[in-house]
């Protein structure tokens, strides 16, 4: 057993884990924090995204010990049923799930995305690596793509993060 | 997963020494692979030893104008670096064809190059497999190779590597730092850093138990149009099947190492001399010892055109 202690959306915590413990076991099964999903449990999927330090990650191949320290915001801490972060209300809005359980790391993963775009990170679609980073449709499906929908809501999806973004997807 | 202890390593050297010298340890970065493989107990560590405090995450300007990356630098920082995109576009662009988002947030230099093969016979701890279990023969081998290499392969292993990153690395003849158990550093380029399978192929590197990259070092900018194209299953998010590294001079000279192809980035130098002929040329040359099986042999003109389309659209 060792000890850690990390913030999670906003309030300090104190564990002692199993080493093996993940940072997503540790948020679902020990802080009872269960937005965030396991879909895969091996980085294929995208449902366990958390944002660590400002960042969007796995949180399923990452260990609770390595995040002494750490800020962690998850679906919970992005906003609640009374005060929906926009990104959760666009994906009310535009119907961007079918049966949900892709949703908490879409969004988290969305809400980091817009981020990235905004530092200036290129994708694999940027035409041009010098250039200013513009959200376009294909960008956005790029940076996109390590979130799986297995009900195929991703137009809607698209629409909703396009929305957010300031564009018409 | 097996239970381990942990430990975060004070600095480069008492890590590696630390490696060394405690029964079956590894180092932990990214994590990204060793715990995926941990979950699937591929790997069973009784150690691990975070690196992820070593202070190792800084892109430098070396003394000749190239380029000094910690081992601890993200995907996503080293893609994003002003200098890789203006002067080693390769590195950018490959970087950016690997993994997701996510993924990329985590994964450093270091782990990068010694991520292990996606072959999934090495993944089904049921099946034979040299490289997991050395001597339980090879279910690759007279099993689905689609995926796997075409050249360098021997009887006991046709596994790629499967690193975008190390392929660019490779093409921009990059050199390894590393600290051994005892405290020295080394250096060893790029070429020399993964190993063929030969008759073991769960010896991927010529790293010593316990040795510990600290960086990756780029030479000085050598300009060209630079361009890494990767074909996949789909479109993102989806390991190599063949993928083309390539830098060309405007004098139709250049550079070119493959992906998806071989235990390694696949690069002959004496290869790239036959550039200003064209693809069929290059790839006839770094093909020339290839061994397809024949659920992969279609990764031989699939490479070849792959590298057309590259030099085509270099030469604009
Ligand atoms: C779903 C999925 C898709 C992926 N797709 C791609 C893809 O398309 N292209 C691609 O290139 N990659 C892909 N990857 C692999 C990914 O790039 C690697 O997992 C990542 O680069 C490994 O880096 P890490 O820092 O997380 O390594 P870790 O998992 O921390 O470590 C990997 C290995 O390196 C060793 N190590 C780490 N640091 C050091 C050091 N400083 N010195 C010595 N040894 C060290 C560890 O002991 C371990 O053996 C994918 C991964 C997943 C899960
Ligand atoms: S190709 Fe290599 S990794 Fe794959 S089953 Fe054969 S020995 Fe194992
Ligand atoms: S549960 Fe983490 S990526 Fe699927
Ligand atoms: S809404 Fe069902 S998996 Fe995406």
């Amino acid at each position: 057993m060792t000890k850690v202690s990390f913030d999670v959306n906003g309030d300090t915590h104190q564990l002692e884990l199993d080493t093996r413990t993940t940072l997503l076991d540790a948020l679902r099964e020990h802080l009872h924090l269960t937005g965030t999903k396991k879909g895969c449990d091996h980085g294929q999927c995208g449902a366990c995204t958390v944002i660590v330090d400002g960042r969007r990650i796995n949180s399923c191949l990452t260990l609770a010990v390595m995040h002494e320290g750490d800020e962690i915001t998850t679906i919970e801490g992005l906003g609640a049923p009374d005060h929906l972060h926009p990104m959760q209300a666009a994906f009310v809005k535009h119907d961007g799930y079918q049966c949900g359980y892709c949703t908490p790391g879409q969004i988290c993963s969305a809400v980091a995305v817009l981020d990235e775009v905004r530092s200036g990170i290129p994708s694999h679609v940027t035409a041009d690596l010098t250039a200013p980073v513009r959200l376009t449709n294909a960008e956005l499906r790029e940076r996109m793509s390590g979130n799986i929908c297995r009900c195929g809501a991703y137009s809607n999806i698209a629409d909703a993060i396009g929305e957010v973004a300031g564009r018409s997807a | 997963m097996r239970a381990f202890s942990y430990t975060r390593a004070q600095s480069p050297a008492e890590a590696a020494s630390a490696a060394a010298h405690t029964d079956n340890a590894k180092f932990i970065a990214g994590g990204t692979n060793l715990l995926d493989l941990m979950k699937l107990e591929i790997e069973t560590p009784a150690h691990l030893i975070d690196v992820n405090g070593l202070a190792l995450d800084r892109i430098e300007e070396t003394p000749d104008g190239g380029l000094r990356i910690g081992a601890l630098v993200r995907n996503t920082d080293l893609a994003a670096n002003e200098r890789v995109r203006r002067d080693y576009a390769v590195l950018s662009r490959a970087l950016l064809a690997g993994a997701s988002g996510q993924l990329r947030n985590k994964a450093t230099t270091a782990g990068n190059l010694l991520q292990r093969t996606r072959c999934p016979y090495f993944y089904d701890t049921n099946l034979p497999c040299n490289k997991r279990k050395p001597g339980s023969g090879c279910a690759a081998i007279g099993g689905a190779s689609r995926q796997h290499a075409v050249v360098g392969v021997s009887e006991a292993c046709i596994a790629t590597h499967p690193s975008d990153m190390a392929v660019a690395m490779r093409a921009l003849d990059a050199t390894v730092e590393t600290v051994r158990p005892d405290g020295a550093a080394r250096t060893i380029p790029i070429a020399e850093l993964h190993r063929l399978p030969g008759d073991s192929p769960e010896i991927e590197t010529t790293l010593q138990p316990g040795e510990l990259i600290t960086a990756v070092t780029l030479p000085k900018p050598v300009g060209g149009t630079q361009a890494y194209r990767k074909v996949r299953d789909r479109a993102s998010y989806a390991f190599a099947l063949v993928s083309v590294a390539a830098i060309v001079q405007p004098d139709g000279t250049g550079r070119v190492a493959l992906g998806g192809v071989a235990h390694k980035p696949w690069r002959v130098e004496a290869a790239e001399a036959e550039l200003p002929r064209g693809a069929k040329a290059v790839t006839a040359r770094l093909f020339a010892d290839a061994k397809p099986t024949q659920d992969n042999a279609f990764k031989l003109p699939l490479a070849e055109r792959t590298l057309a389309a590259v030099l085509r659209e270099a030469r604009g």
